[in-house]
């Protein structure tokens, strides 16, 4: 079916108050730039949505990229006709025509006239139109309570709006209208999906990810900027720090207390998170942390670890199973990257036998032991290097030359 | 010289030749090593597989690299018939296959499956309705070539994928697409393929390379066991040069399949239209066919008369395929499309592509001319 524009409904924000008109505009600066490859269609701005006018364009694809926009709650697809009774109901007639309906399914239509000088009101129209699908579709049953299938119809001067799909969005907050956050990203399942969940939630996210050479691969830094990069199809940027932690990590396995390793690594993780979000200006640190899917994410040991920092630490995913994550994971399209087989620095020097229940003095008196531990975190922030991808950027990384001559192939 | 063998094999785009040393010289670095050489390597097949998957409007993970036709051909048939052997033992193909397919199921014969070869008509063309009621329960591979490479018939890929598709739809259908491909339009889904064939060197790639489009959910059986190389599909180490280069040929193929069309196929009609005008000459070929190829048969003159005749006038053309061309019995294919056995020993392939110009036609239609009529009155009259 060929659809004249597309609705866009915003989400909660809607009920911000002062804030509305920000988020909105956020919002509309955001759908305007994912409809950048479609020149054609236009978009008008109203109370609570947006219409986009689709002008010829390809309004499937168009659907697809404004599913990842943050902020919209919903998309329908809309056929306009003039508003004319008899076109309205022809309209309506080939609308569901095309809709798969299935004996009894529950319908009801819902008129509203926002043109008050077209001669019948809402409550009317809902019986004119009504009546007349019920007699060409005998499948449909007539349910006020909870229909089935709702057949919208908008009345105004310029013609009138007729819709019933309505296409779950991603919701939550407008891009970056929660403020910046520091996301630590491994190349595992969890701290993709984390950094998505802040996102949506309305948090500017800069990654963060410590590599150790020649401990891990640059496949595995590869492999995480590939992460991000998908990440920045959902705000259109993001800002990679990628943090030398090698010197670091082989200092902690000098100490003789290896059931401690990974509790030492977080919390020098953390410390250099702290820094970097001091450095650009982000009040918060977000993790994967899944409560007690490994030694360092149980109680105990979250306790520690997070006394590291005085940030806010988000764990967007605390209570969630794995196989919640890991669906999410494989709809926002990190999933198939996550499980390439790499190192990266946390699977390495694993003790056999973490500990689940880390000793604060303890943890305190080694860190106090180690007397180079502040220069290292500052010289492992000063090596940093912090890269900014786009959904269309190409990551090679340490390299001279371009391994991929394209007039190759 | 000039070259009218293209079915045999096609001169290589320069810029395939460009890529191939290029990649040769620089990335002689193993694909499975760890290192960056290794890595790079790696990333090559990589963009390669999605190249060559992009021409066939496929998955990329749905490609695997292969020696070329004849060792694809031997992977999709002997592979498909061991992996689902547990399903059935019966295999439905024609009588016009190329011998990498014919003789994979001659040998699939001898260790117990049941084939059956299904004929065509008098344009060498399958009939869908006998692929319907060949395929049975236990039939488990229907292999069926788009192009014949010594006739060019083409075959209703689309009514023989549905007929295989309705009667079991377990059955894998298998299409041997080396003489179609950059030629005629590649409709892998219309067609319901599960696997096809390709050869690089067939399409101005390089020899010892090519393709085998496996769809997602197949599995074979591999012939080649060691490495993990494909998934374990196709153990050694990947030929690099000849993979970028074959994804290159792949994507100049099929992007040029119109201009071919069109361009060759005016060459191919204006020829046929000549040999019509000559009383002595029989056509095997027909305007249906694919745009590069005309069979023609000499009555009473074996084909290597003619072909060695031309070859003085500096045309190069074919007896049969190249592959069975050195063997001295009559076509297969032009017997099993109801030709006589003097008209199956007497035939000619002339086939063509886009480095062959109008002027050179001419050419070849004058040596045709000269050497037909000075063979003429030596032909033998029942020659077989």
């Amino acid at each position: 079916m060929k659809y004249d524009m597309l609705l866009l409904r915003f989400g909660e924000l809607t009920l911000k108050g002062r804030n509305r008109n920000r988020f909105e505009n956020t919002v509309l600066k955001h759908v305007k730039s994912v409809l950048r490859p479609f020149p054609a269609a236009t978009i008008q701005k109203e109370y609570g949505r947006l219409y986009i006018v689709i002008n010829g364009e390809d309004s499937e694809s168009m659907i697809k990229e404004l599913k990842k926009v943050f902020g919209l709650y919903s998309v329908s697809p809309v056929i306009v006709c003039p508003s004319e009774l008899d076109a309205i109901v022809e309209t309506s007639t080939s609308f569901l025509k095309q809709m798969p309906l299935k004996d009894g399914t529950t319908f009801k239509v819902s008129a509203r006239r926002v043109w008050k000088k077209f001669p019948y009101s809402s409550h009317e129209m809902n019986h004119l139109v009504g009546a007349p699908l019920l007699q060409e579709f005998e499948q449909l049953k007539i349910s006020m309570k909870d229909p089935e299938l709702e057949l919208r119809i908008e009345i105004r001067e310029t013609g009138t709006y007729i819709f019933c799909e309505v296409i779950p969005a991603a919701g939550g907050f407008p891009r970056g209208s929660n403020g910046k956050a520091m996301l630590l990203l491994s190349g595992g399942i969890d701290s993709p999906v984390a950094g998505y969940s802040a996102m949506r939630r309305g948090l500017e996210v800069e990654a963060v990810h410590f590599y150790s050479y020649p401990f891990t691969s640059r496949k595995a830094k590869e492999k995480v900027m590939e992460l991000a990069k998908v990440l920045s199809g959902y705000s259109g940027r993001i800002k990679i720090h990628l943090v030398p932690f090698t010197e670091i990590q082989t200092s902690f396995t000098t100490v003789g207390q290896d059931n401690l390793i990974i509790t030492l690594m977080r919390r020098s993780m953390l410390r250099i998170a702290t820094m970097l979000a001091e450095r650009e200006g982000a009040l918060a640190i977000v993790t994967g942390d899944s409560l007690g899917q490994v030694a360092s994410q149980t109680l105990p040991s979250m306790n520690v670890i997070g006394r590291a920092t005085e940030l806010p630490l988000l764990r967007p995913l605390v209570t969630m199973d794995k196989n919640e994550i890991m669906d999410i994971a494989k709809q926002i399209g990190t999933y198939d990257l996550s499980i390439l087989p790499y190192e990266d620095c946390c699977t390495l020097f694993v003790p056999k036998s973490p500990t689940t229940n880390p000793n604060l003095h303890v943890v305190e008196r080694i860190e106090a032991s180690l007397e180079n531990l502040p220069t290292m975190l500052e010289d492992a922030v000063r090596r940093t290097e912090s890269v900014v991808l786009t959904p269309r950027s190409v990551i090679e990384t340490d390299r001279d030359e371009e391994t991929i001559q394209e007039d190759w192939f | 010289m000039v070259y009218w063998d293209h079915a045999a094999s096609t001169p290589p785009y320069d810029e395939v030749i460009q890529t191939m040393a290029e990649v040769m010289k620089k990335h002689y670095g193993n694909p499975s090593s760890i290192h960056r050489m290794g890595e790079d390597a790696a990333k090559l097949i990589k963009r390669a597989r999605e190249v060559c998957a992009a021409s066939l409007g496929v998955k990329p993970s749905e490609i695997v690299w292969t020696s070329g036709a004849t060792e694809g051909n031997n992977m999709a048939i002997k592979g498909a018939a061991m992996q689902y052997a547990g399903r059935g033992k019966h295999i439905v193909t024609t009588s016009i296959e190329h011998p990498s397919v014919y003789d994979s199921c001659l040998a699939l014969e001898r260790q117990g499956f049941e084939v059956t070869f299904l004929p065509v008509d008098g344009k060498g063309r399958v009939d869908p309705a006998e692929v319907a009621s060949a395929v049975r329960k236990d039939t488990i591979l229907v292999s069926v070539m788009h192009v014949n490479n010594e006739t060019g018939a083409v075959q209703p890929l689309e009514e023989i994928g549905r007929a295989v598709k309705e009667a079991n739809p377990l059955t894998v259908f298998h299409i041997d697409g080396v003489q179609g491909f950059g030629k005629l339009p590649v409709r892998l889904e219309a067609w319901r393929a599960d696997l096809y064939t390709l050869s690089a060197h067939k399409i101005r790639g390089p020899k010892g390379t090519g393709i085998l489009y496996k769809r997602e959910g197949i599995s074979l059986h591999p012939l080649l066991t060691g490495g993990k190389q494909e998934s374990g599909m196709r153990a050694g180490t990947e030929n690099i040069p000849g993979i970028v280069a074959t994804a290159k040929a792949m994507r100049m193929a099929s992007e040029q399949t119109e201009t071919f069309m069109a361009r060759v196929g005016a060459l191919r009609d204006e020829l046929m239209a000549w040999i019509r005008t000559q009383p002595c000459l029989e056509l095997n070929s027909f305007e249906e066919g694919a745009p590069h190829i005309v069979n023609m048969s000499f009555p009473g003159m074996k084909g290597e008369v003619l072909l060695h005749s031309l070859e003085e006038h500096g045309a190069l053309v074919s007896t049969k395929s190249a592959c069975s061309s050195k063997t001295a019995e009559p076509s297969k294919v032009l017997l099993a499309m109801g030709r006589s056995a003097d008209a199956a020993s007497s035939a000619v392939r002339i086939s063509m592509g886009l480095t062959n110009t109008h002027e050179e036609l001419q050419q070849l239609i004058r040596a045709l001319s000269d050497a037909v009529n000075r063979l003429q009155p030596l032909r033998q009259e029942g020659m077989n």
